[in-house]
Protein backbone atom coordinates (compact mmCIF):
# COMPACT_ATOMS: atom_id res chain seq x y z
CA UNK A 1 0.00 0.00 0.00
CA UNK A 2 1.52 3.27 -1.02
CA UNK A 3 0.61 6.74 0.71
CA UNK A 4 0.76 9.48 -1.82
CA UNK A 5 0.20 12.93 -0.93
CA UNK A 6 -0.18 16.05 -3.06
CA UNK A 7 0.63 19.36 -0.73
CA UNK A 8 -0.57 22.81 -1.97
CA UNK A 9 -3.14 25.44 -1.52
CA UNK A 10 -5.41 24.87 -4.60
CA UNK A 11 -4.08 27.04 -7.24
CA UNK A 12 -4.04 25.63 -10.74
CA UNK A 13 -0.91 23.85 -10.36
CA UNK A 14 -1.43 21.87 -7.75
CA UNK A 15 -5.16 20.53 -8.62
CA UNK A 16 -3.23 19.47 -12.59
CA UNK A 17 -0.44 17.09 -10.48
CA UNK A 18 -3.54 15.92 -8.31
CA UNK A 19 -4.90 15.05 -11.17
CA UNK A 20 -1.97 13.51 -12.57
CA UNK A 21 -1.00 11.10 -9.93
CA UNK A 22 -4.84 9.99 -9.94
CA UNK A 23 -4.38 9.08 -13.57
CA UNK A 24 -1.42 7.07 -12.88
CA UNK A 25 -2.44 5.94 -10.16
CA UNK A 26 -6.06 4.36 -11.76
CA UNK A 27 -4.16 3.17 -14.77
CA UNK A 28 -1.52 1.09 -13.04
CA UNK A 29 -4.09 -0.79 -11.05
CA UNK A 30 -1.80 -0.11 -7.90
CA UNK A 31 -3.04 -0.23 -4.12
CA UNK A 32 -2.29 3.30 -3.38
CA UNK A 33 -4.48 6.23 -1.70
CA UNK A 34 -4.01 9.67 -2.80
CA UNK A 35 -4.84 12.76 -0.43
CA UNK A 36 -4.45 16.30 -0.82
CA UNK A 37 -2.76 18.40 1.93
CA UNK A 38 -3.95 22.05 1.75
CA UNK A 39 -3.49 23.04 5.44
CA UNK A 40 -0.43 25.23 5.16
CA UNK A 41 0.98 24.05 8.65
CA UNK A 42 1.37 20.70 7.53
CA UNK A 43 2.46 21.17 4.45
CA UNK A 44 5.37 23.26 6.02
CA UNK A 45 6.68 20.35 7.98
CA UNK A 46 7.72 18.76 4.44
CA UNK A 47 10.34 21.85 4.57
CA UNK A 48 9.10 22.82 0.74
CA UNK A 49 9.24 26.13 -0.16
CA UNK A 50 7.51 25.57 -3.49
CA UNK A 51 4.26 24.16 -4.34
CA UNK A 52 2.95 21.54 -5.54
CA UNK A 53 4.82 19.04 -3.86
CA UNK A 54 4.18 15.55 -4.66
CA UNK A 55 5.03 12.90 -1.58
CA UNK A 56 5.26 9.22 -1.30
CA UNK A 57 5.55 7.31 1.60
CA UNK A 58 6.37 10.39 3.21
CA UNK A 59 9.42 10.92 0.94
CA UNK A 60 9.13 14.48 -1.18
CA UNK A 61 9.93 13.59 -4.28
CA UNK A 62 8.67 16.60 -6.83
CA UNK A 63 8.43 20.11 -6.34
CA UNK A 64 7.37 23.23 -7.93
CA UNK A 65 6.19 21.63 -11.16
CA UNK A 66 4.01 19.46 -12.69
CA UNK A 67 5.10 16.13 -13.70
CA UNK A 68 4.67 13.77 -16.51
CA UNK A 69 2.08 11.14 -16.05
CA UNK A 70 5.36 8.93 -16.99
CA UNK A 71 7.75 10.79 -14.83
CA UNK A 72 5.11 10.15 -11.68
CA UNK A 73 4.76 5.98 -13.56
CA UNK A 74 8.14 5.82 -12.69
CA UNK A 75 8.09 6.90 -9.71
CA UNK A 76 5.62 4.52 -8.61
CA UNK A 77 7.00 1.26 -9.54
CA UNK B 1 13.02 40.01 -36.65
CA UNK B 2 9.40 39.96 -36.38
CA UNK B 3 8.82 41.46 -40.18
CA UNK B 4 7.73 37.41 -40.98
CA UNK B 5 5.24 37.97 -39.02
CA UNK B 6 3.78 41.09 -40.80
CA UNK B 7 4.42 39.34 -43.30
CA UNK B 8 1.72 36.42 -42.16
CA UNK B 9 -0.77 38.69 -40.76
CA UNK B 10 -1.05 40.76 -44.34
CA UNK B 11 -0.82 37.45 -46.21
CA UNK B 12 -4.05 36.36 -43.80
CA UNK B 13 -6.11 39.16 -43.56
CA UNK B 14 -5.83 40.75 -46.64
CA UNK B 15 -5.29 37.80 -49.26
CA UNK B 16 -7.03 34.40 -47.83
CA UNK B 17 -9.61 36.41 -46.31
CA UNK B 18 -9.58 38.58 -48.04
CA UNK B 19 -10.53 41.95 -46.35
CA UNK B 20 -9.46 45.34 -48.04
CA UNK B 21 -6.24 46.34 -46.32
CA UNK B 22 -7.03 50.24 -45.23
CA UNK B 23 -10.60 49.40 -43.70
CA UNK B 24 -10.92 49.77 -39.75
CA UNK B 25 -11.81 46.24 -39.77
CA UNK B 26 -8.70 44.39 -41.65
CA UNK B 27 -6.49 46.69 -39.70
CA UNK B 28 -7.62 45.63 -36.66
CA UNK B 29 -7.72 41.78 -37.91
CA UNK B 30 -4.16 42.35 -38.56
CA UNK B 31 -3.30 44.10 -35.47
CA UNK B 32 -4.67 41.11 -33.76
CA UNK B 33 -3.25 38.56 -35.41
CA UNK B 34 0.42 40.12 -35.13
CA UNK B 35 0.32 40.71 -31.81
CA UNK B 36 -0.83 37.58 -31.02
CA UNK B 37 2.02 35.34 -33.32
CA UNK B 38 4.47 37.57 -31.69
CA UNK B 39 3.58 37.72 -27.96
CA UNK B 40 2.94 34.05 -28.00
CA UNK B 41 6.85 33.42 -30.11
CA UNK B 42 7.99 35.93 -27.40
CA UNK B 43 6.77 34.29 -24.49
CA UNK B 44 7.39 30.29 -25.41
CA UNK B 45 11.45 31.69 -25.90
CA UNK B 46 11.52 33.51 -22.86
CA UNK B 47 9.81 31.05 -20.63
CA UNK B 48 12.24 28.46 -22.17
CA UNK B 49 15.24 30.94 -21.43
CA UNK B 50 14.06 31.35 -17.75
CA UNK B 51 13.95 27.65 -17.48
CA UNK B 52 17.33 26.83 -18.31
CA UNK B 53 18.29 29.56 -15.91
CA UNK B 54 16.02 28.17 -13.10
CA UNK B 55 17.52 24.75 -13.51
CA UNK B 56 21.03 26.20 -11.89
CA UNK B 57 19.10 28.32 -9.51
CA UNK B 58 16.53 26.09 -7.46
CA UNK B 59 14.99 28.10 -4.63
CA UNK B 60 16.80 26.01 -1.97
CA UNK B 61 20.16 26.80 -3.75
CA UNK B 62 19.50 30.93 -3.16
CA UNK B 63 17.80 29.96 -0.22
CA UNK B 64 21.25 28.45 1.29
CA UNK B 65 23.62 31.09 -0.49
CA UNK B 66 21.06 34.16 0.86
CA UNK B 67 21.51 32.91 4.50
CA UNK B 68 25.10 31.78 4.58
CA UNK B 69 26.58 35.37 2.65
CA UNK B 70 26.88 38.66 4.72
CA UNK B 71 26.67 41.36 1.68
CA UNK B 72 25.99 44.57 3.30
CA UNK B 73 23.49 46.08 1.94
CA UNK B 74 23.90 44.11 -0.93
CA UNK B 75 21.43 40.77 0.25
CA UNK B 76 19.08 43.28 -0.73
CA UNK B 77 19.39 43.57 -4.10
CA UNK B 78 20.19 39.49 -4.43
CA UNK B 79 17.00 38.50 -2.93
CA UNK B 80 15.16 40.85 -5.37
CA UNK B 81 16.68 40.09 -8.36
CA UNK B 82 16.45 36.47 -7.80
CA UNK B 83 12.61 37.43 -6.91
CA UNK B 84 12.66 38.34 -10.56
CA UNK B 85 14.07 35.48 -11.98
CA UNK B 86 12.38 32.43 -10.62
CA UNK B 87 8.98 31.89 -11.34
CA UNK B 88 6.08 30.67 -8.81
CA UNK B 89 2.65 31.07 -8.21
CA UNK B 90 1.18 33.31 -5.96
CA UNK B 91 -0.09 30.31 -3.59
CA UNK B 92 3.77 29.48 -2.92
CA UNK B 93 4.49 33.42 -1.61
CA UNK B 94 3.83 31.83 1.77
CA UNK B 95 5.60 28.27 1.62
CA UNK B 96 8.59 30.41 0.10
CA UNK B 97 7.96 32.80 3.29
CA UNK B 98 8.27 30.62 5.90
CA UNK B 99 11.69 28.77 4.01
CA UNK B 100 12.70 32.22 4.22
CA UNK B 101 12.48 32.83 7.40
CA UNK B 102 13.48 29.21 8.76
CA UNK B 103 16.74 29.93 6.96
CA UNK B 104 17.40 32.65 9.22
CA UNK B 105 16.98 35.45 6.55
CA UNK B 106 16.05 38.45 8.05
CA UNK B 107 12.92 39.47 7.07
CA UNK B 108 13.24 42.68 5.13
CA UNK B 109 15.15 40.44 2.51
CA UNK B 110 12.55 37.98 2.81
CA UNK B 111 10.17 40.92 1.63
CA UNK B 112 12.41 42.04 -0.79
CA UNK B 113 11.95 38.68 -2.28
CA UNK B 114 8.43 38.46 -1.89
CA UNK B 115 7.77 41.83 -3.64
CA UNK B 116 10.07 41.61 -6.81
CA UNK B 117 8.59 38.09 -7.18
CA UNK B 118 5.14 38.34 -8.69
CA UNK B 119 5.93 42.03 -10.41
CA UNK B 120 8.46 40.87 -12.60
CA UNK B 121 8.65 37.52 -14.26
CA UNK B 122 9.46 35.87 -17.28
CA UNK B 123 5.33 36.31 -18.71
CA UNK B 124 5.51 40.02 -17.83
CA UNK B 125 8.88 40.53 -19.99
CA UNK B 126 7.69 38.75 -22.67
CA UNK B 127 4.35 40.79 -22.91
CA UNK B 128 6.21 44.30 -22.13
CA UNK B 129 8.92 43.69 -25.22
CA UNK B 130 6.05 42.73 -27.44
CA UNK B 131 3.85 45.71 -26.26
CA UNK B 132 6.70 48.00 -25.66
CA UNK B 133 9.44 47.32 -26.93
CA UNK B 134 13.14 47.40 -25.48
CA UNK B 135 13.80 50.25 -23.51
CA UNK B 136 10.49 50.14 -21.53
CA UNK B 137 11.09 46.70 -20.55
CA UNK B 138 14.25 47.19 -19.05
CA UNK B 139 13.17 50.19 -17.38
CA UNK B 140 10.20 48.29 -16.07
CA UNK B 141 12.41 45.51 -14.94
CA UNK B 142 14.99 47.42 -13.44
CA UNK B 143 11.74 49.50 -11.48
CA UNK B 144 10.43 46.55 -10.03
CA UNK B 145 14.04 45.40 -8.78
CA UNK B 146 14.48 48.39 -7.17
CA UNK B 147 11.03 48.43 -5.78
CA UNK B 148 11.70 45.52 -4.18
CA UNK B 149 14.78 46.39 -2.52
CA UNK B 150 14.06 50.12 -1.35
CA UNK B 151 10.20 48.25 0.33
CA UNK B 152 12.76 45.59 1.71
CA UNK B 153 15.09 47.78 3.35
CA UNK B 154 12.71 50.45 4.89
CA UNK B 155 10.27 47.17 6.20
CA UNK B 156 13.54 45.44 7.55
CA UNK B 157 14.23 48.40 9.57
CA UNK B 158 10.86 48.68 11.21
CA UNK B 159 11.30 45.77 13.51
CA UNK B 160 8.14 43.62 12.44
CA UNK B 161 8.99 40.34 13.78
CA UNK B 162 6.88 40.88 16.93
CA UNK B 163 3.79 40.93 14.38
CA UNK B 164 4.40 37.14 12.73
CA UNK B 165 2.07 34.83 13.92
CA UNK B 166 2.58 32.73 16.63
CA UNK B 167 3.33 29.68 14.88
CA UNK B 168 5.91 31.87 12.24
CA UNK B 169 7.67 33.43 15.42
CA UNK B 170 8.58 29.80 16.55
CA UNK B 171 9.57 28.80 13.60
CA UNK B 172 11.84 32.03 13.64
CA UNK B 173 13.34 31.14 17.02
CA UNK B 174 14.51 28.13 15.97
CA UNK B 175 15.61 29.34 12.78
CA UNK B 176 19.32 27.45 12.85
CA UNK B 177 21.24 28.74 9.71
CA UNK B 178 21.66 24.98 8.72
CA UNK B 179 22.05 24.22 5.02
CA UNK B 180 19.40 22.06 4.33
CA UNK B 181 20.91 19.11 2.31
CA UNK B 182 19.16 19.56 -0.84
CA UNK B 183 19.30 16.66 -3.72
CA UNK B 184 20.14 18.53 -6.99
CA UNK B 185 18.71 16.87 -9.92
CA UNK B 186 21.06 14.71 -11.04
CA UNK B 187 20.84 14.86 -15.50
CA UNK B 188 22.50 16.84 -16.97
CA UNK B 189 21.05 19.68 -18.63
CA UNK B 190 20.40 18.18 -22.41
CA UNK B 191 18.67 15.53 -20.66
CA UNK B 192 16.46 18.02 -18.92
CA UNK B 193 15.65 20.18 -22.04
CA UNK B 194 12.71 18.26 -23.27
CA UNK B 195 11.33 18.84 -19.34
CA UNK B 196 12.50 22.29 -19.34
CA UNK B 197 10.19 23.20 -22.94
CA UNK B 198 7.39 20.94 -22.01
CA UNK B 199 7.08 23.23 -18.87
CA UNK B 200 7.31 26.66 -20.84
CA UNK B 201 4.80 24.96 -23.17
CA UNK B 202 2.55 24.34 -20.22
CA UNK B 203 3.18 28.00 -18.52
CA UNK B 204 2.63 29.78 -22.19
CA UNK B 205 -0.74 27.25 -22.61
CA UNK B 206 -1.97 28.33 -19.37
CA UNK B 207 -1.37 32.30 -19.57
CA UNK B 208 -2.37 32.51 -23.35
CA UNK B 209 -5.96 32.76 -22.77
CA UNK B 210 -5.52 36.28 -20.14
CA UNK B 211 -3.12 37.30 -23.40
CA UNK B 212 -5.72 37.14 -26.13
CA UNK B 213 -8.31 38.45 -23.72
CA UNK B 214 -6.24 40.93 -23.18
CA UNK B 215 -5.03 41.90 -26.51
CA UNK B 216 -8.85 41.56 -27.46
CA UNK B 217 -9.98 43.87 -24.87
CA UNK B 218 -6.90 46.07 -25.82
CA UNK B 219 -7.98 46.16 -29.74
CA UNK B 220 -11.96 47.30 -28.17
CA UNK B 221 -10.46 49.89 -26.44
CA UNK B 222 -8.09 51.29 -29.45
CA UNK B 223 -11.29 51.08 -31.93
CA UNK B 224 -13.86 52.59 -29.63
CA UNK B 225 -11.71 54.84 -26.86
CA UNK B 226 -11.12 58.40 -28.41
CA UNK B 227 -7.47 59.35 -28.69
CA UNK B 228 -6.81 61.91 -25.93
CA UNK B 229 -9.86 60.54 -23.95
CA UNK B 230 -7.95 60.27 -20.80
CA UNK B 231 -5.47 62.79 -20.91
CA UNK B 232 -8.47 65.10 -20.80
CA UNK B 233 -9.06 63.85 -16.95
CA UNK B 234 -5.63 62.58 -15.96
CA UNK B 235 -2.63 64.24 -18.00
CA UNK B 236 0.52 64.52 -16.47
CA UNK B 237 -0.16 67.94 -14.62
CA UNK B 238 -3.00 66.20 -12.44
CA UNK B 239 -1.02 65.79 -9.43
CA UNK B 240 -3.51 62.51 -7.65
CA UNK B 241 -3.13 60.28 -10.97
CA UNK B 242 -1.05 58.58 -9.25
CA UNK B 243 -1.97 57.64 -5.45
CA UNK B 244 -5.54 57.31 -6.86
CA UNK B 245 -4.79 54.44 -9.58
CA UNK B 246 -2.56 53.00 -7.27
CA UNK B 247 -5.38 53.10 -4.82
CA UNK B 248 -7.65 51.28 -7.34
CA UNK B 249 -5.19 48.84 -8.20
CA UNK B 250 -4.58 47.62 -4.83
CA UNK B 251 -7.55 45.90 -4.80
CA UNK B 252 -7.73 44.07 -7.68
CA UNK B 253 -5.84 41.17 -9.08
CA UNK B 254 -4.72 39.98 -12.65
CA UNK B 255 -1.71 38.27 -13.94
CA UNK B 256 1.13 40.20 -15.95
CA UNK B 257 -0.40 38.84 -19.11
CA UNK B 258 -3.97 40.29 -18.67
CA UNK B 259 -2.75 43.50 -17.76
CA UNK B 260 0.27 44.59 -19.81
CA UNK B 261 -2.03 44.79 -22.88
CA UNK B 262 -4.70 47.21 -21.55
CA UNK B 263 -1.57 49.36 -20.04
CA UNK B 264 -0.54 49.60 -23.22
CA UNK B 265 -3.96 51.50 -24.49
CA UNK B 266 -3.85 53.36 -21.13
CA UNK B 267 -0.57 54.70 -22.60
CA UNK B 268 -1.13 55.05 -26.20
CA UNK B 269 -4.74 57.00 -25.04
CA UNK B 270 -2.93 59.65 -23.42
CA UNK B 271 -2.67 58.35 -19.49
CA UNK B 272 0.71 59.08 -18.83
CA UNK B 273 3.90 55.74 -18.38
CA UNK B 274 4.57 56.54 -14.80
CA UNK B 275 0.87 56.64 -13.95
CA UNK B 276 0.21 53.30 -15.68
CA UNK B 277 3.15 51.48 -14.72
CA UNK B 278 2.08 52.25 -11.03
CA UNK B 279 -1.33 50.77 -11.76
CA UNK B 280 0.35 47.75 -13.35
CA UNK B 281 2.49 47.42 -10.32
CA UNK B 282 -0.56 47.94 -7.82
CA UNK B 283 -2.56 44.98 -9.55
CA UNK B 284 0.41 42.64 -10.20
CA UNK B 285 2.00 43.35 -6.92
CA UNK B 286 -0.33 43.91 -4.12
CA UNK B 287 -4.03 41.85 -3.94
CA UNK B 288 -6.33 41.13 -1.72
CA UNK B 289 -6.15 37.54 -2.41
CA UNK B 290 -2.44 37.82 -1.86
CA UNK B 291 -3.71 39.29 1.77
CA UNK B 292 -5.97 36.54 2.63
CA UNK B 293 -2.98 34.21 2.11
CA UNK B 294 -0.29 35.77 3.94
CA UNK B 295 -2.85 36.01 6.90
CA UNK B 296 -1.82 32.31 7.44
CA UNK B 297 1.69 34.08 8.34
CA UNK B 298 1.43 37.86 9.34
CA UNK B 299 -0.66 39.71 11.66
CA UNK B 300 -3.29 42.04 9.86
CA UNK B 301 -0.97 45.16 11.22
CA UNK B 302 2.13 43.60 9.84
CA UNK B 303 0.03 43.23 6.23
CA UNK B 304 -1.26 46.76 6.43
CA UNK B 305 2.16 48.16 7.24
CA UNK B 306 3.49 45.90 4.00
CA UNK B 307 1.00 46.99 2.23
CA UNK B 308 1.01 50.60 3.30
CA UNK B 309 5.17 50.76 2.55
CA UNK B 310 5.01 48.64 -0.68
CA UNK B 311 1.70 50.96 -1.65
CA UNK B 312 4.05 54.07 -1.18
CA UNK B 313 6.46 52.80 -2.97
CA UNK B 314 4.76 52.17 -6.30
CA UNK B 315 3.29 55.94 -6.13
CA UNK B 316 6.78 57.62 -5.50
CA UNK B 317 8.15 55.03 -8.78
CA UNK B 318 5.07 56.50 -10.32
CA UNK B 319 6.47 60.37 -9.90
CA UNK B 320 9.58 59.08 -10.77
CA UNK B 321 8.75 57.47 -14.59
CA UNK B 322 6.27 60.36 -15.32
CA UNK B 323 9.38 63.00 -14.16
CA UNK B 324 11.83 61.30 -16.65
CA UNK B 325 9.94 59.97 -19.40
Amino acid sequence: MIVIKVLGTGCAKCKQMENTVRTVVANMGIEATVEKVEDIEKIMEYNVMVTPVLVIDEKVTIKGRVPSEQEVKALLS
Amino acid sequence: MFDWIQYFADWLIYSIIGIQQGTHLGDALNFFVYDTIKILVLLLLITFLMGIVNAYFPIDRIRNFLSRNKLYGGEYVMASSFGAVTPFCSCSSVPLFIGFVKGGIPLGVTFAFLITSPLVNEVAVAIFLGMFGFKTTVIYVVSGILLGVVSGIILGKMNLEPLLTEWVRTIQANAERERETFELEKLTLLQRLPGIWNEAFGIVKSVFPYVIIGIGIGAAMHGYVPEGFFEKYIGKDTWYAVPLAVILGVPMYANAAGIVPVIQVFVAKGIPIGTSLAFMMAVVGLSIPEATLLKKVMTGKLIAIFFGVVSACIILSGYVFNAIL
